[in-house]
């Protein structure tokens, strides 16, 4: 894979600049974050380090092993030392340059800061996250710009930090972990929605979080190989809940951003939940249109992974159901199972198609 | 003969109180059956009273939707012409903590299956329902029954405590596949753990639709671990699970095993292969709009025309009118489903039983 990424492509068919709804940037080291933090956060993190949820070992480990180092492209490590997406100059050389990537959005998960179950800490977590994101990497690279992380079990100071950042061009959106202690349609969250709309910031839900649950609905699996793709067993959940709570109901005019949690699933959940909801509509009499409305109005998702079906062309008859305009090119960059531009799409696409995914329906749901 | 034949491969009869059990338990179980007032075992997943559980017309004034063999015979057999039904048999049996309580009902169960159902009505299969809480007590139940032909399949409840393929399971599937028992998933729970990743919902609405992600889960576990590599006669059925989710979970199966198959290393083909050869899906609900174009897509998605089971679901309130057949299947795949596939699934069924 890194000899094949190595080979000068042609850039022709990305000569206009490209929409990324997702990067990797990462710390190099935690300390990275000390400057955005108070003393005593300081000192907790080096007492007491981070603290997920449901996580049995003393380190960031992911709970299953992955297939690669840091998760990440073989060829991504930067030449002067850190992890990968740990440097600008070398994202910028390998991705961003040669992709041509106009606008990328960064998604902060070295480490899952909104994961913390200590409050206080979380909260400050999530303010040293985002002022990072803005000094080290916005402001240098306007290219790059954030998602407003959020300390989203304490809808109080998820709030806080959503209006401290509200008309910030830095930040493009505000970013939750799919995986919460509850489901994330819940009352409780509601003030994050209200605050997100009234900032006209989407929700971006990439697929992460440590909720305690089982990662899977069928319980706790053994293998990576399960575990990946239960993370779109999540995401079905979290639209279902987002529908069933009234979310989308109430907030007409936030807009959810699905991450890295693929979308051949959504025709198939949009039509169970509009068949169900018929049968259970005297339970849930807050949910006032068919639920498929919604989730044709309120929700897009970025490309990769993109599904890669045996006959590749019935990649097209997903699409031509969710709709050419909710589909958000991303690459995962510097990821394993990172997504080029030129190959990610093994259909043909029409110019206008090409146009909405790579850049014109980023434009119109950030305003760009 | 075979013209009018039709197999219906889900149907609920319903054991409404642990009362009828006790001519079939003994002494020890049903004296605790009686002393310590055991009963109000339906599973909350079926609540009787939800619309979801029971079509209205299919209601008849009972308490508990599904529990007299006349309306069974009238509205599910002789309703939708169906040579033969396989009986599914949903019960908190399969949900108690105590692993001799649900060893102990489950044997009750079958053996109420046999005197008031199957020896009664010529027509009717049925399930095993096994104490899944305990595979080894699973196992004897799978050997007291497998002699008599009419049971066709092992019944295990979609959402347990743990994904159904873990290595924890494979005695019972060992013993199905020894007997030529197909295992069967059904929808519904324990309610142990959530039926999300992301915790317990509010609403039953929410919980019924994330069934079909359980069944994604619980598929995932099957081919993963390794199941169908290790009983490589084993046939799985995944029952009432929606169906239009599978293209979708295959094809990132497909990707993820591409990507780990140094971590699973008995997954030695392509997942989508090995679910098209093993997996078989009833047709009742088939989570689309009604437009036949959606099934046609459905079928294409998933390249196979073997894996769909006839399938009423009765008296689940999944469609209306008479017939259960999802619209968009061709009149010969009609056919297929109705009779051949079956056939093919439980080999049992193309058995005469004296």
């Amino acid at each position: 894979m890194s000899e094949a990424l190595q080979i000068e492509r042609p850039k022709a068919e990305v000569k206009l600049g490209i929409f990324d709804g997702d990067i990797h940037p990462t710390l190099r080291q935690t300390s990275d974050l000390y400057p955005f933090l108070e003393k005593r956060w300081v000192r907790h993190i080096e007492e007491y380090g981070f603290n997920y949820r449901g996580h049995p070992f003393d380190s960031t480990a992911p709970l299953y092993p992955r297939s690669q180092p840091a998760l990440a492209r073989r060829d991504a490590w930067p030449p002067e030392g850190g992890p990968p997406g740990s440097s600008l100059s070398f994202m910028r050389s390998q991705h961003l340059d040669p992709n041509n990537i106009d606008i990328g959005v960064m998604q902060v998960f070295s480490p899952t800061v909104s994961a913390e179950p200590n409050h206080e800490f979380c909260a400050a977590l999530c303010t040293a996250v985002n002022d990072w994101q803005a000094a080290v990497w916005a402001d240098p690279e306007p290219r790059l710009r954030g998602a407003v992380v959020v300390p989203q079990e304490d809808a109080a100071a998820s709030v806080a930090e959503i209006e401290r950042l509200a008309g910030d061009r830095r930040f493009l959106q505000v970013g939750m972990a799919p995986r919460c202690i509850e489901p994330i349609g819940k009352p409780r969250f509601w003030p994050i929605y209200a605050a997100a709309e009234a900032a006209g910031l989407p929700i971006g839900l990439h697929v992460s979080g440590f909720g305690g649950h089982a990662t899977s609905a069928a319980g706790w699996m053994s293998y990576y190989a399960e575990d990946h793709p239960a993370s779109i067993q999540t995401l079905q959940a979290v639209m279902t809940s987002l529908i069933a709570e009234g979310v989308c109901e109430r907030f007409p005019k936030l807009r959810f951003i699905f991450i890295e949690g693929g979308w051949a699933w959504v025709p198939s959940l949009s039509r169970r939940l509009d068949k169900q909801w018929e049968r259970f509509r005297t339970e849930v009499p807050h949910v006032k249109r068919p639920p498929s409305e919604y989730v044709r109005e309120q929700f897009y998702y970025t490309t990769q992974q993109i599904e890669e079906p045996e006959v590749q062309a019935h990649l097209r008859d997903i699409i031509d159901q969710i709709g050419w305009d909710r589909m958000l090119f991303s690459t995962d960059y510097p990821h394993w199972d990172f997504d080029d531009p030129q190959t990610t799409f093994k259909i043909p696409l029409s110019k206008a198609e090409r146009e909405a995914i790579f850049r014109g329906n980023a434009r119109a749901l950030y305003r760009l | 003969m075979t013209v009018t034949q039709s197999i219906d491969c889900d149907i609920h009869p319903a054991m409404p109180t642990t009362k009828l059990l006790l001519p079939f338990l003994d002494e020890y179980w049903a004296n605790q059956i009686v002393v310590r007032g055991i009963d109000g075992l339906n599973l909350a997943s079926y609540a009787p009273r939800l619309p979801l559980t029971a079509r209205p017309d299919w209601r008849h004034g009972d308490a508990i939707p599904g529990s007299r063999l006349e309306t069974i015979r009238r509205d599910a057999l002789d309703g939708f012409g169906s040579s033969l039904a396989i009986l599914n048999c949903l019960h908190g049996a399969q949900a108690t903590f105590s692993e001799d309580l649900a060893a102990a009902l489950c044997k009750a169960i079958n053996d109420w299956l046999v005197v008031e159902w199957l020896d009664k009505e010529p027509r009717l299969r049925a399930s095993i329902l096994v104490p899944m809480q305990s595979p080894e007590l699973a196992v004897e139940e799978i050997e007291r029954r497998a002699k008599d032909h009419r049971f066709v399949q092992v019944l295990l409840l979609a959402g347990g405590d743990e994904p159904l393929g873990k290595r924890r399971f494979w005695p019972i599937y060992a013993a199905a596949e020894k007997h030529g028992l197909a295992i069967g998933i059904h929808a519904g729970s324990q309610n142990r753990i959530p039926s999300t990743s992301i915790g317990w919902t509010s609403y039953r609405f929410e919980n019924y639709v994330a069934q079909s992600q359980v069944f994604q889960a619980q598929l995932l576990s099957f081919v993963m671990q390794g199941v169908f590599s290790k009983f490589p006669k084993l046939t799985l059925v995944l029952i009432e699970s929606g169906v239009t989710w599978l293209p979708a979970t295959m094809w990132r199966a497909i990707k993820i095993w591409r990507a780990m198959r140094m971590e699973v290393p008995w997954v030695n083909r392509s997942p989508a292969d090995i679910v098209r050869e093993h997996v078989r899906l009833t047709v009742q609900p088939f989570d689309c709009s009604g437009d036949p174009q959606e099934v046609e897509r459905t079928i294409a998605h998933i390249g196979s025309q073997d894996m769909f089971l006839f399938a009423s679901d009765y008296p689940h309130w999944q469609f209306d009118g008479d017939d259960p057949m999802p619209k968009g299947f061709s009149p010969e795949l009609a056919r297929r489903i109705r009779v051949d596939n079956p056939l093919a699934t439980y080999p049992r069924l193309k058995e005469l039983v004296s």
